[in-house]
Order: structure tokens, then sequence, then C-alpha cells
């Protein structure tokens, strides 16, 4: 699989995080590493079957809906909501220091389609299912590791 | 043609000593689950033909996996027709479900299936819980490395087992209006039962307050939702039907659901039998967390979708003596993470009769166990010896 040219959105320092603690980094392979590098220039990107027009994540090679082989990177508005979200308390990686919030954030690009992260920037009782959020990124080795923020808070909603 | 359910039975089950930190070597506690369990079926090792496990010997987090085929074939000296081991099957029981299987198929006459598991020992021993519970896992000289292909979409987010629980937990309770009340009644049954239970790990009494008041974890899965890793191991002999030196203690299979996903095994159970839920006497289901259990309620057909929490509420119904008791020996939460072998361990007992001081009065004649979650579960319903 290969990444689409970008074709739209300039780069976006406004989208890079800074954080006090170090992730670990995701190993980039062949078949997820322009997933974990779309971030830097602030655009998410996310796999797409170039013959339905489905996007599927975690990346693969084959399109479950139309088993289409023709699969890429396309880029998304970073838009979502809220699935569900939990205030994690438990020191899970010894360099990222709870609490932390973790969820599941549903992509308005496609119903279902939902990725695991964490909220920043928001405050445990704000937080509700439903809540819109957008995406923003924190540095890990090679990788952009995509994390959300309330949308209002972006100050682009 | 016959179902496979009708050609096998249970023949013999077997447990070693069950317990926080033991520090005896998994292949003693398998030795002792497995002889038991064939001695109980009134075999002796010579009569072994076929040995299957989950997930059987292969890097892991520590203590997940106690011995492969291989171990128990030369320790007990077997003479195997057919084995099998993985973790990639129907659930942990889906090495049962692969050993009637076989069985049916005639690939093997008399099969022995086993889980071990030295969890406590090995986090005491690598000193760190999470270590051992983060997908993915690793040790604690390298902690959180990509033991596999799915770690990467959960360790740069700091993601343990539980958060997925909680994900659950908290839809629920924003959406369906469930209480961290109704959650509680899993873990406060169970922990009754345990009490009852002599081979149960903790059963000193749990109240609601001190539920509601525990240590989070993820919230708002808090540590009483959580199971609890022991050492140990568990056994069962799956014999053909006809075979069985004593069918009067053979528990019987009525239908088996092996497909992926909660719905789908609880589904494809139901379509190989006529009975029906209303049937069940007892129910052992999978309780790795609360949420799981209540999951599984409603996959079997007890309630609706996100009706569970209703159906536990109080507890009065999941109790022994209500319309269906859970967990009775005390589940996971309260008597150890046998990673199903203990539920369907418990669920011969009961139908047998041989339960002791936490026999169910009502006798029960048909038991559901479930085993697993998310895309890996599998659903048995069992039959009183006839
Ligand atoms: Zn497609």
């Amino acid at each position: 699989m290969t990444a689409d040219p970008m074709t739209d959105a300039p780069p976006d320092g406004s989208a890079l995080v800074v954080e006090a603690f170090e992730r670990v980094a995701p190993p980039l392979t062949e078949r997820t590493a322009a997933f974990w590098t779309s971030g830097a220039d602030g655009v998410l990107r996310i796999a797409r079957c170039h013959g339905c027009g489905r996007y599927l994540h975690p990346p693969r090679p084959v399109c479950p809906a139309c088993r289409g082989r023709d699969v890429g990177f396309a880029p998304v508005s970073g838009r979502g909501t809220v699935w569900s979200w939990t205030l994690n308390r438990y020191g899970w990686v010894p360099s990222m220091p709870p609490p932390y919030v973790v969820a599941d954030v549903e992509l308005v690009e496609q119903p279902g389609l939902r990725l695991l992260t964490n909220v920043v920037d928001c405050s445990p009782e704000e937080l509700r299912v439903g809540l819109p959020v957008k995406v923003c990124f924190s540095r890990a080795g090679e990788a952009y590791i995509p994390l959300f923020r309330p949308e209002a808070g972006d100050g682009a909603g | 043609m016959e179902r496979a359910e009708s050609r096998a039975v249970i023949s013999g089950v077997g447990r070693s000593p069950i317990g926080r930190r033991l520090g005896i070597d998994p292949w003693v506690l398998t030795a002792d689950a497995a002889l038991a369990a064939i001695a109980d079926a009134g075999l002796t090792p010579d009569d072994i033909d076929g040995v299957s496990t989950y997930p059987g010997a292969f890097w892991s987090t520590p203590g997940i996996t106690g011995a492969g085929v291989d171990d128990v074939r030369a320790m007990l000296g077997l003479r195997l027709r057919w084995h099998s081991g993985g973790g990639e099957t129907a659930g942990q029981l889906g090495s049962v479900v692969n050993a009637v299987l076989a069985v049916a198929a005639g690939f093997a006459t008399h099969v022995l299936c086993f889980r071990t598991v030295w969890e406590s020992t090995a986090q005491q021993g690598f000193g760190s819980r999470s270590a051992t519970l983060l997908d993915g896992g690793g040790t604690a000289d390298r902690p959180v490395r990509f033991g596999r292909e799915l770690a990467q979409w959960t360790t740069p987010f700091g993601i343990g087992y539980p958060c997925h629980a909680a994900l659950d937990m908290r839809r629920r309770m924003e959406l369906a209006g469930a209480t961290r009340e109704q959650f509680a009644q899993v873990a406060l049954v169970s922990r009754s039962n345990a009490a009852r239970t002599e081979t149960a790990v903790y059963r000193e009494p749990l109240t609601l307050q001190a539920y509601l008041d525990a240590r989070m974890i993820s919230d708002p899965v808090c540590m009483f939702d959580c199971d609890v890793p022991v050492d140990g191991s568990v056994a069962f002999v799956v014999s053909r039907a006809a075979s069985v030196p004593d069918p009067a203690r053979a528990v019987t299979f009525e239908g088996l659901g092996s497909a992926s996903g909660f719905d789908e095994a609880a589904a494809m159970m139901w379509s190989r039998t006529d009975l029906k839920p209303v049937d069940v006497d007892v129910a052992q289901v999978y309780d790795g967390f609360t949420v799981y259990a209540i999951r599984w309620l409603e996959a079997l057909g007890f309630c609706g979708p996100y009706e569970g929490t209703d159906f536990v509420d109080g507890g009065t119904r999941i109790a022994p003596g209500g319309e269906l008791p859970l967990n009775t020996g005390g589940g996971q939460l309260s008597g150890g993470r046998m990673h199903g072998y203990g539920g369907l361990l418990e669920a011969c007992l009961q139908l047998r009769g041989e339960a002791g001081a936490h026999q169910l009065d009502s006798g029960p004649q048909v038991a559901v166990v479930t085993s697993g979650a998310e895309q890996f579960t599998s659903s048995l319903l069992l039959g009183a010896p006839r």
C-alpha cells in the first residue's frame, strides 16, 4: 500500500501536541507506516478501498466489504465523536503516568469507523459519549500518534 | 448424520490446588489435574489417546500458559493419535470443542483436555502486574515491546485489557442507564457463592459499599470488576459416549457454539439443540470482567441487548434459588481466573450433584457454560448424566 499524494490541508503545526512524557513508538511496517506517519503534515489518513470507497482500520491489504485489493491511504477530516471513554488510573506503560483518558472515537466519515486513542485537553467532567472531537498528534519516535481533543476547544469547531 | 454432541461426553474432571502465589511448578499442577481427571473417568493414562489444550506452549505473557501438549505427552507417557493446542480457538473452551470433534470423527477415544495457569506466581516473579496485562505482553525487562501485531493499536495509548471493558461499561452507563450498583451484583453474588465454595480463592464477604469504594483501575472498572489471576490447573476427559466406564457420571453435550462473537457463538449453540434459555438451570458465564458476564447473559438470550444490567439488578435472580443461578462456584471474579475451565468444572460438579456445600438444591439438569470474549468465544450447553 502507498500513501496517496496529499490533496488538501496545508501543514498545520497546531495539530501537534507536546507531552511531558514519552509514548511507546509503534513499529513502522509496510502495512501500517503510512498511518503512523500521516500526522507529519497535520492530516490523519485512513486506509481506504479504491474500489468501493470503504475506509478500514486497522489497515489491511484487502477490503473486507468488496474484497478489492486496491487499498491505499486517504486523508480524512480528523473529526469524530466519542463512542465511549474511560479514565484510566493504572500505569500500564512505565513511561506514561496515569490518570489519562482512553477513548474509542468514531470518525465522521463512516459509521463504525473507530480508533482507540486518548482524549487530551479535556477534563473528565466534560467527557461524554457523543462529544465531538478533532484529531491532533503526538510524536513518538518516527510516528505521529493520533490523539483527539474536544472540537470546540480546538478553535476549529 | 448424528450430531457430534451426542457422540461425546465429559467422563472425568480433575483439578490441582488453585490459589494465589502457590509457587508450585506448573507441570506439577498440570499432572495433579490430569491424573485426577483420568482417575475420575475410571481410566488410566494408557487409555488416553488424545490431548487438547488452550493455548499450549508458546512465548507469552508470564504465567498465561503452564504446559503444552507435548509436555504432557512426555510427562505422562501418553501414546497419542490426536493432539491440539493453540490460542486462536473458540474461546479457551474451544479446546474442549476440538476434543469433542476429534472424538466424534473417530480420531480419538479419550481426550485429555487441560488448562494450566501460573499468573499469580509469575506476576510476583516478574515484579509487575502491568507487564502481564498489557495487550501484547512483555516481561519486566522488556515491558512494552510488541508481542503481536495487535499491540501497536493499544500500547502507544497506554491501553490495558481493563480499558476495553471500561469502554463497554461506560457506554452502557451513559446510553442505557446502567449503574455501578448493577455491575456490582455480578461481583457480590460471585463472592457469596465463593464463601460456600471451599476451593474458591476470595471467600471473605464483599459488601456493595466496599465495591463502590474500591480502587479504580480504569474508571468505571474497579478492582472488583476484574477477575483474579491465580496458579492452578483444571482438566477433563472427553470420551466417546459408547466407551465410558461409568455412564452414570458422564456429563452430556446438548449443544456447542464455536462461532466467532458473543452473539454468534450463543446463537450457534441454540441452533444445535431443542432446548431453550428457559430450560437452563444454572449458568457459568465468562467473567474476566463483570461486563463480560452481562454481555454473555444478553448473548445467550436470557435478556435483550443492553438489558443485562437490569436482569442482574438486586442480585436475587442470579443468586442460588433464583431464576438463573450464576457462576455458582464464585466465577473467575472470586474463584480465580481458570479461563473458562473453572466454569466448566463447576457446571460438571453441579450436574453430577457433587458440588458439596454449594450444590444447588434444585438439582440442575441443564447448564450453560461460556468462555472468551469479543472474537474468541464459545458456548456449551451441557446435560446431567442419564
Ligand atoms: Zn472495497
